[in-house]
């Protein structure tokens, strides 16, 4: 099982992770021997086999639509790193032209 | 350590309702033991004994009213660090949620509560449940109070190392892949994982949603069964969990089981296990037959397989649960030019080694062009895991096997070999991916160490295990065991 550095980087801007260059070829070293140990499952004919999700027999779990109290916007706030009055503050998400 | 620290829950919790004994006086007691060992021992992440003073006095006032106690009335306790508690601090072990106070109370906390359970604090674990020693803790590790040099297990070392320690008499952990168990069987204690879906996920702080489990630690069947009895049950705010009856468990312990089969799978020793813990083993199984049960050969001939399954699947869920760390809304903001900047800013310094590692793998395996050849097929393996279980059912009413292949390990032994650290849960992972309960109890003390024996049921067998387990316990006399020297805990 082969993972070059250009897939651990591909999969660690999938998954919005930053590396320094020496933790990243750590990590792509891990990954190709864990991943080459867990290919074993390739070894199985699962031809016809469904997949399983959950082990629960249960489907589209539906509730009445009640309205009822929820949190205040003070108490959803007060974890936020950065507020401006009753928003969540982040950075400019469109760039200028 | 004041020997009433060492009693049972069952045999406390009536002195404390006929005010024998105030909760006043016993969180006094529990506290003081507290600072005493916990500098040995680090089982928690954050103390709560102001609140828990409090909050004991509060409940010797309603009693000195008439109120009536409830199940748990006055008995302190301990829960994992991924249960939101309402204005105490929850962080799951990790830097990213460091300084999270949750808004919110999880069901189960707020179940202990009604019931009458004082919290003495949040305990330690992996970060995000993601290990098998608690090593993987962004703050410090836990130790075994057996040995100090070694692990208590995990991911729910702490609250393990908290009851056998005599720190809490209950606590509440989470169990993916084997986090109660594995630990229960380290620290010598039962630690029940029940079926999925049996207790409300409310409040748990997701890791991998199609495993997780609430489970709880005790250091007898009896006390296991009275905490099961108060978080398990149907909850609205909860679509994974089951509107089915709870059983009154600790009422039913005595009954007899009957002559129960109880299936024995030579294919899971053969994945490997020291020479003590499989001498162990045949000799529970030589007690388990002496009680008039009949042990019966079974197969499960996909187990094999279960360790990578699980690898591939957890990751994969936990990939997706993850994402909403993001330096947005809550936790740790690394600031950022760019909104991608500051994601992956935050989330590179905020995860730990291990959670970084299960997201990459993850990802990897839900990535385009890999998702078939891996996620999905494990997907598929584990129906062939689920219904090697099935079928195994048709035979026999339990399943024995033991808990961990070894006893506890040394601190550092596995921390580099992350391979060798997933193989820990080698024989508690199989049953994670059918969602069955299992029930982890002391089974034989090897060199010092105490060592876990599963009896496994199908999808809610909750109280034939417990009643079995209660049998194993009453012949075998393993239960409330005390980690010799206690002396050795205190600082």
């Amino acid at each position: 099982m082969k993972v070059t550095t250009e897939d651990a980087l591909h999969i660690a801007q999938l998954a919005r992770l930053r590396f320094s260059p020496e933790e990243l070829e750590v990590l792509r070293r891990q990954m190709e021997s864990l991943l080459s140990h867990f290919s074993q499952v390739s070894e199985l004919d699962t031809t016809g086999i469904p997949p399983t999700s959950g082990v629960l027999p249960l489907v589209n779990v539906m509730r009445e639509d009640i309205a009822r109290p929820s949190l205040t916007v003070e108490d959803v706030l007060r974890n936020a790193p950065d507020r401006e009055g009753d928003c969540f503050r982040i950075p400019a998400i469109l760039e200028e032209e | 350590m004041n020997p009433l620290l060492r009693r049972p829950a069952h045999e406390i919790l009536p002195m404390l309702s006929r005010g024998e004994l105030s909760c006043r006086e016993l969180m006094e007691i529990s506290l003081d033991w507290m600072s005493q060992t916990e500098v040995r021992i680090h089982s928690f992440l954050t103390q709560d004994g102001e609140r828990a003073l409090a909050k004991a006095s509060a409940l010797d006032q309603r009693r000195a009213k008439g109120e009536m106690p409830g199940p748990l009335f006055g008995l302190p306790v301990a829960v994992k660090d991924n249960l939101a508690t309402k204005g105490l601090r929850t962080t799951c072990g990790s830097r990213i949620l460091e300084d999270f106070v949750p808004p919110y109370s999880a069901t189960v906390i707020e179940r202990l509560e009604q019931g009458g359970a004082v919290l003495l604090g949040k305990t330690n674990c992996d970060e995000f449940a993601m290990g098998s020693s608690t090593e993987n803790s962004a703050f410090f590790p836990t130790r075994n109070p057996w040995d100090l040099e070694r692990v208590p297990g995990g991911s729910s070392g702490g609250s393990a190392a908290a009851v056998a320690s005599g720190q809490a008499f209950l606590s509440l952990g989470t169990d993916t892949g084997g986090s109660v168990r594995q630990p229960a069987s380290f620290c010598g204690l039962c630690g029940f994982k029940p079926t999925y879906g049996r207790v409300s996920r409310y409040g748990l702080i997701a890791f991998a949603s199609s495993l997780d489990q609430v489970g709880t630690f005790a250091r007898n069947v009896r006390d296991c069964a009275l905490l099961l009895e108060v978080i398990a049950g149907y909850d609205p705010l909860d679509s994974t969990s089951l509107n089915e009856p709870v059983p009154p468990y600790s009422r039913e312990l005595e009954n007899n089981p009957g002559s129960l089969r109880i299936g024995f799978a030579g294919d899971w020793l053969a994945m490997g296990l020291t020479p003590e813990v499989e001498r162990t083993f045949h000799r529970a199984l030589d007690t388990l037959r002496g009680l008039g049960f009949a042990i019966e050969s079974i197969s499960l001939p996909h187990s094999h397989y279960a360790l990578p399954t699980y690898y591939l699947i957890a990751p994969a869920e936990a990939s997706a649960n993850l994402a909403r760390f993001d330096g947005i809304r809550y936790g740790l903001r690394v600031p950022g030019e760019s909104l991608k900047d500051l994601y992956q800013a935050t989330r590179g310094q905020g995860f730990g080694a291990e959670v970084k590692r299960r997201i990459m793998l993850g990802t990897y395996a839900l990535s385009a062009g890999y998702r078939d050849a891996f996620y999905l097929k494990a997907q598929q393996v584990r129906t062939l895991i689920r219904r090697d279980f099935e079928q195994a059912f048709g035979v026999v009413d339990l399943i024995a096997v033991p808990t961990t292949p070894s006893t506890a390990f040394r601190l550092g032994e596995k921390v580099n070999d992350p391979l060798a650290m997933y193989m820990a849960d080698l024989f508690t992972i199989p049953i994670s991916l059918a969602g069955l309960p299992s029930l982890s109890l002391p089974m034989g003390i090897e060199g010092g160490l105490p060592v876990g024996l599963q009896l496994v049921g199908p999808t809610l067998a909750e109280s034939r295990i417990l009643q079995a387990a209660w049998r194993f316990q009453q012949a075998t006399g393993l239960h409330d065991l005390v980690p010799p020297p206690a002396g050795a805990l205190r600082a």
